[in-house]
């Protein structure tokens, strides 16, 4: 039924519209083979959900997306850049493109709400106080956590904490 | 189930899933616990030369992080102010009050000023300090990256494209370095002060022969030696208690565990460091 109702492209737009690519990637720890053989494609603007049973290797294969970790074979290539061969700055460059929310949530303990979802913002651009604060409270506004700015993630609730997560991994345009 | 029952009564292999490779022996373990024994000190210590190697390298690296430093700063030097001086305190007390009294045997508590101040100026006020400053700071050190490492905090610094080793390490290891020579001084001062008090004012010795003796043998040079000492214990302390938080793994005991290394390996650390510098100091002349 997908493929019937996709419009036709040809080779070349397709391939532009991919913007990453997961190629037969393996990761095991030690003798457990966690990730088999992993081929897909994450197409530009589109929403991709990563379904499966707990244990199945879905934190493993954002780990590798985000090269935390690295496969033990395979490809991931992200714009058409294969991940492994870029080192120290062009990696930096090409990572500040995810926003990543991770399970725990892993807000900073030593800085409030607003300082967490500021970091990206003051590490990474040029942009002045008052710009950082206008966006970081716009995107506190639209996740309902803009009244816990000043609060510490410790005093959130799981669900709050989670929604802050976001709002950092969402912060950079 | 026909393999089980054919099993003799101890044999690895009785219990056995189809499939599932074979259980190791005894004798297996014993070797692989031995074999991880012997490995063990060769891996802590290629670990910490490598967080070195990645600290030295991010410390030269912009950007430099200057308000990160300062809070460290402020968290092991001025935190441990009072700690370092109440143990400085009491050590010269207590130095003073044991030399007063031995020395007297054969009337030569005189001499009580002279040798608190060069005990207290090249081993005492920096291996004390450096003792003090990794129970209190150390320790809390590792705690903190270790909870950030198990709640994976680390792993957003490195997918927010920070660079973790610059922006936890590089800022406590020159803390480190800069402080404890600083709490030193400060050992060095309060710690007269307490072999003063009990020397001249409760063992009766005489004030200007107390500070001219220990003028007479305490020189620049035994302060410096201790100095010396003190900026590479600081710089060891930090850089072992970040190295252990910052491969802290096993959640809440994984973390106790990585503290409590930490606080052993700096105060062999802090022991061995001092004879070795000591000899090298001594026998350069420095």
């Amino acid at each position: 039924m997908g493929q019937a109702s996709t419009p036709v492209e040809t080779p070349e737009a397709r391939a532009d519209a991919v913007q990453i690519r997961i190629q037969d990637l393996h990761k095991s720890y030690g003798t457990h083979e966690v990730l088999k053989g992993l081929s897909f494609d994450i197409r530009r603007g589109k929403v991709n959900h990563i379904i499966g049973p707990s244990g199945s290797g879905k934190t493993v294969l954002m780990r590798q997306l985000v090269r935390l970790e690295s496969p033990d074979s395979g490809q991931i290539l992200v714009d058409g850049v294969d991940w492994a061969t870029l080192h120290g700055l062009t990696l930096d460059r090409m990572r500040i493109k995810f926003g990543m929310v991770f399970q725990m949530s892993a807000l900073f303990d030593s800085m409030t709400v607003f300082e967490n979802v500021a970091f990206p913002l003051v590490e990474h651009t040029s942009m002045s106080k008052q710009e950082i604060r206008e966006r970081v409270m716009d995107r506190l506004g639209i996740l309902g956590v803009a009244a816990a700015a000043n609060k510490s993630p410790a005093e959130l609730s799981g669900g709050m904490q989670k929604r802050v997560a976001v709002a950092r991994a969402l912060v950079r345009e | 189930m026909t393999s089980q029952s054919k099993a003799a009564p101890g044999d690895a292999d009785a219990n056995q899933a189809p499939g599932e490779p074979p259980a190791p022996g005894v004798v297996d373990r014993l070797a692989d616990g031995l074999f991880q024994l012997v490995l063990s000190p060769f891996v802590e210590i290629g670990a910490l030369f490598s967080v070195l190697w990645q600290t030295l390298v991010q410390a030269v690296r912009p950007p430099y992080r200057v308000r990160l430093l300062l809070a460290s700063a402020e968290f092991i030097g001025v935190g441990s102010i009072f700690l370092v001086s109440l143990t400085a305190f009491f050590i010269g007390a207590v130095l003073s009050l044991q030399l007063v009294d031995g020395f007297r045997d054969f009337g030569a508590q005189s001499q009580t000023g002279a040798v608190v101040g060069l005990g207290m100026a090249r081993e005492l006020a920096p291996v004390f300090t450096a003792l003090m400053v990794s129970s209190r700071a150390g320790s809390a050190i590792t705690t903190e990256l270790g909870s950030m490492r198990v709640s994976s905090q680390i792993d957003a610094l490195v997918t927010m494209a920070v660079n973790p080793i610059q922006y936890l390490v590089v800022p406590r290891v020159l803390a480190g370095l800069i402080t404890v020579p600083i709490l030193t001084l400060v050992f060095d001062v309060v710690g007269m002060f307490g072999a003063y008090l009990v020397g001249v004012h409760l063992m009766g010795l005489d004030p200007g022969v107390f500070m001219e003796r220990m003028r007479w043998l305490v020189d620049w040079d035994d302060v410096r030696q201790g100095l010396i000492k003190a900026a590479i214990f600081g710089f060891t302390i930090a850089l072992v208690a970040c190295r252990q938080g910052f491969h802290a793994s096993g959640g809440a005991a994984g973390v106790g565990q990585a503290t409590n290394r930490s606080v052993v390996q700096n105060a062999i650390a802090i022991l061995a460091l001092d004879y070795v510098v000591t000899a090298v100091v001594i026998g350069q002349g420095l």
